[in-house]
């Protein structure tokens, strides 16, 4: 077992920055139900609704835009089901969900399950090769029948290969015909400048864990206009859409963390995007037949993905978590059984070559040395793989 | 040594695993997804694989600190044992699935994976102990004489033994249980499956129904005449007595038992006890977990899991392995393993292709 620790798996989750956890212990300590009306109450109320205007400042939305979540995955079913339920209330016809072939299971579940038990008629929008989606196939698809569209759901960046998608396109040829575009940017947030006004999206998820808040909070943007029917009922806390008692102190750590990390996103995105060479380069060296995926696109700065055919991911992983380096088979919430990525098959690559594969991920913490020691393990690593993935293929071809 | 634990879920594979990890091994946990459509949850103390399984394998390996893995092997499961299984009884033979198992599964495609990634050997959960002897490493029967499994791994050779280590040889399970309790294991307590694993509610028959479909035919007695009907030759085992459906009692009175299966003419066919016992066996496939016996050897024969062993002499020809019993034996059923061995150690196995009667034997013996 190696004493070596490096950590790149980032877009998992990132390290809690210290000053949050600060923020986090410090307000623990006040006592007070922030919709209380007695003074203890005003206290936690302030402290609410100064994380919601630092929330807001860091992603370009107005403070009464911000509704505080439990995090991306009750963010993300709150835009879906939300959109979807109130745009057919409002005219049933609208019953068609269009979203792209590669969003994260939060999205791609609760668009399936409005699909399986709401009526909702699911459209998954075909990617290219890079994980970017198709836009003459995706205007089609909504020119079709403009009117029966409830909502467009397209993520800002993916969490698995990284590919930034053109949200201004996207949501441009939607609002043509008023519908409303909700964007999962869980992944983008942080590592590329999200501005909220600006995208003119209606709906975006954030999450606190990924920018180095704590796990258990984060956000959806929407915008003043959009009318979401509630999922969680209750209290009427946040806008009337999200009741629950609000977690002041969670929302004060995920505040600092995204001031710290939207402040400076534009030279952290040029230190990443150094350091994600060199990794890029470095492994594509240690094996020379390694598959950059989605090279060709613009992607997040911090994500590397790559097949190494003859090899399964599985594999990879354990020689690699052996030799003290952490990362990926793809999202780390298709645990257990290890299937093919939807997002890679999506993007036209072989189910052997997408069982095939590994994401590094970078971020603030991460330093040239993480990455050297990613580039010398997985050469070794990568040839034991091949040696036990040629044992099943040798299974294969006595069959 | 890096040693790969295969955790089933259960207390004894925690057990085997802890142990390793006492003894100063680097250790790593998998658990062997074995079914691609997994139950949540056990139902009783049948089946595993399910993915409460996995979670109790999981939760046991983070306790004692080791990585851990789930393999997805549900492919090679699914050709190697479970199509062996319904083929087995397709042709009237009762297979034993567990053996299949350790054979293709557990120290074939796992053991080979984790040599090629590196590791020194496969550990499992089994009751069997591993001795050094004079020729090599030897697989005895445990010291639990209930729980001894060194029948269902009697088809390991001496390539596969060299790379297996089973922890638990030595201990009785109820000391096992109580370790694991010590260990701090939640699964101390936690019901022994039995009964095929992919058989989750316990109706082999049911499954074997919805596999081969029904093939109705006749049951009929040694002179021939029909006695009753089936809904298919694989419901049937050599020297099953029950569930037989036969309308009317032997004229003398006595039980009847299943003496041949003919899944070609669909015919099954019931006779006394006495002439179901068997003298000879004759197998195939041997597999020698040392050295192959020269000559005609004496031992003694195991011929189903839970069964006692027995004098027998035994012959190997040409990977045609004959055994002959001192004293003739009921319910030996092709498509079972013979298992010999000398004491406790075991010499090897075949899978058993035909069974005759002592007089055949004797006729045979006289030539």
């Amino acid at each position: 077992m190696s004493e070596r620790r490096v950590y790149v798996d980032h877009a998992a989750t990132s390290p809690i920055l210290p000053e949050v956890i600060e923020v986090v212990a410090e307000t623990m300590a006040t006592l007070g139900n922030p919709s209380s009306l007695h003074a203890a109450g005003r206290q936690a109320r302030k402290l609410v609704e100064e994380s919601r205007e630092t929330v807001a400042a860091a992603f370009g939305a107005g403070p009464s835009e911000v509704v505080f979540t439990s995090g991306g995955t009750e963010a993300d079913n709150l835009a879906v089901k939300g959109l979807y339920w109130s745009r057919r209330a409002a005219d049933p016809r609208r019953v068609r969900i269009l979203a792209s072939a590669v969003e994260h299971h939060a999205v791609m579940d609760t668009v399936q399950w409005l699909g399986d038990a709401q009526g909702a008629e699911v459209e998954w929008l075909p990617v290219d090769r890079n994980g970017r989606l198709d836009l003459d196939a995706y205007s089609a698809a909504v020119r079709r029948d403009p009117e029966s569209v409830a909502l467009v759901a397209v993520m800002w960046a993916n969490n698995e290969v990284g590919t930034v998608q053109p949200m201004g396109e996207i949501t441009a040829v939607a609002h043509e015909h008023g519908i409303p575009v909700h964007s999962d940017a869980v992944q983008a947030a942080g590592q590329v400048p999200i501005d909220f006004s600006a995208s003119g999206l209606d709906t975006v998820t954030i999450s606190a864990h990924k920018l180095g808040g704590p796990i258990g909070v984060g956000a959806l943007l929407v915008r003043r206009d959009v009318t979401l029917t509630p999922v969680q009922h209750g209290g009427g806390q946040e806008r009337d859409v999200r009741s629950g008692t609000l977690d002041a102190p969670s929302f004060a750590g995920f505040a600092t963390a995204a001031r710290a990390a939207t402040r400076d996103v534009e030279p952290h995105m040029r230190r990443l995007s150094r350091l994600r060479d060199r990794l890029a380069d470095g492994v594509t060296a240690a094996v020379p037949d390694a598959i950059r995926n989605a090279a060709g696109a613009r992607t997040l700065p911090g994500i590397a993905h790559f097949s190494f055919p003859g090899c399964t991911g599985d594999s990879l992983l354990l020689l690699l978590d052996a030799a003290g380096v952490y990362c990926s088979t793809g999202s780390a919430c298709s645990v257990g059984v290890s299937r093919p990525s939807h997002v890679l098959l999506a993007m036209g690559i072989a189910d052997d070559v997408a069982q095939a594969s590994l994401r590094f991920s970078l971020g603030r913490t991460s330093t040239p040395e993480d990455v050297d020691a990613v580039i010398e393990a997985i050469g070794p690593a990568v040839e034991r793989a091949r040696a036990a993935g040629l044992v099943d293929a040798t299974w294969k071809n006595n069959r | 040594m890096r040693v790969l634990a295969a955790m089933s879920g259960g207390v004894d594979s925690a057990v085997a695993a802890a142990r390793m990890v006492d003894a100063g091994h680097d250790v790593t946990g998998v658990h062997l997804a074995l079914s691609s459509n997994p139950q949540s949850f056990r139902s009783g103390a049948r089946g595993c694989c399910t993915l409460e399984d996995s979670r109790d394998a999981r939760r046991a390996a983070d306790v004692m600190g080791i990585p851990f893995y789930i393999w997805d092997l549900a492919e090679r499961f699914r050709a190697d044992v479970v199509e062996d299984f319904v083929a087995e009884y397709a042709a009237g033979r009762t297979p034993n699935p567990c053996l299949r198992c350790n054979e293709k599964i557990k120290f074939s495609a796992v053991l080979e994976r984790a040599l090629a990634l590196g590791f020194d050997a496969v550990c499992t959960g089994h009751y069997a102990r591993i001795l050094d002897g004079p020729q090599g490493r030897e697989l005895h029967r445990a010291v639990d004489p209930e729980k001894d499994q060194s029948y269902v791994l009697g088809v390991l050779t001496s390539e596969q033994l060299a790379h297996a280590i089973f922890p638990l040889g030595d201990t009785v399970k109820t000391d096992i249980r109580d370790e694991a309790e010590r260990r701090g294991l939640a699964v101390a307590r936690k019901p022994d499956s039995h009964d095929i694993c992919f058989i989750a509610d316990g109706d082999t028959a049911g499954f074997l129904r919805d596999q081969l479909g029904e093939a109705p035919g006749e049951v009929v007695d040694t002179s021939g005449e029909v006695i009753g009907e089936h809904d298919g030759t694989f419901g049937f085992t050599i020297g099953q007595r029950k569930g037989l459906r036969i309308g009317r009692p032997a004229p003398d009175g006595k039980p009847r038992y299943v003496l041949d299966i003919s899944p070609v003419d669909r015919r099954v066919t019931v006779g006394s006890r006495e002439e179901l016992a068997v003298g000879e066996v004759v197998g195939s496939a041997p597999r020698w977990c040392g050295p192959a016996p020269v000559g005609v050897v004496e031992c003694a024969a195991q011929f189903r899991a839970h069964g006692e062993p027995v004098p027998a002499r035994a012959e190997l020809v040409d990977d045609v392995l004959t055994v002959w019993f001192d004293v003739a034996q009921e319910g030996v059923a092709p498509g079972q393993a013979i298992v010999l061995y000398d004491g406790d150690r075991v010499i090897g196995s075949a899978t058993i292709d035909r069974a005759h009667s002592p007089m055949i034997m004797n006729s045979s013996r006289a030539i």
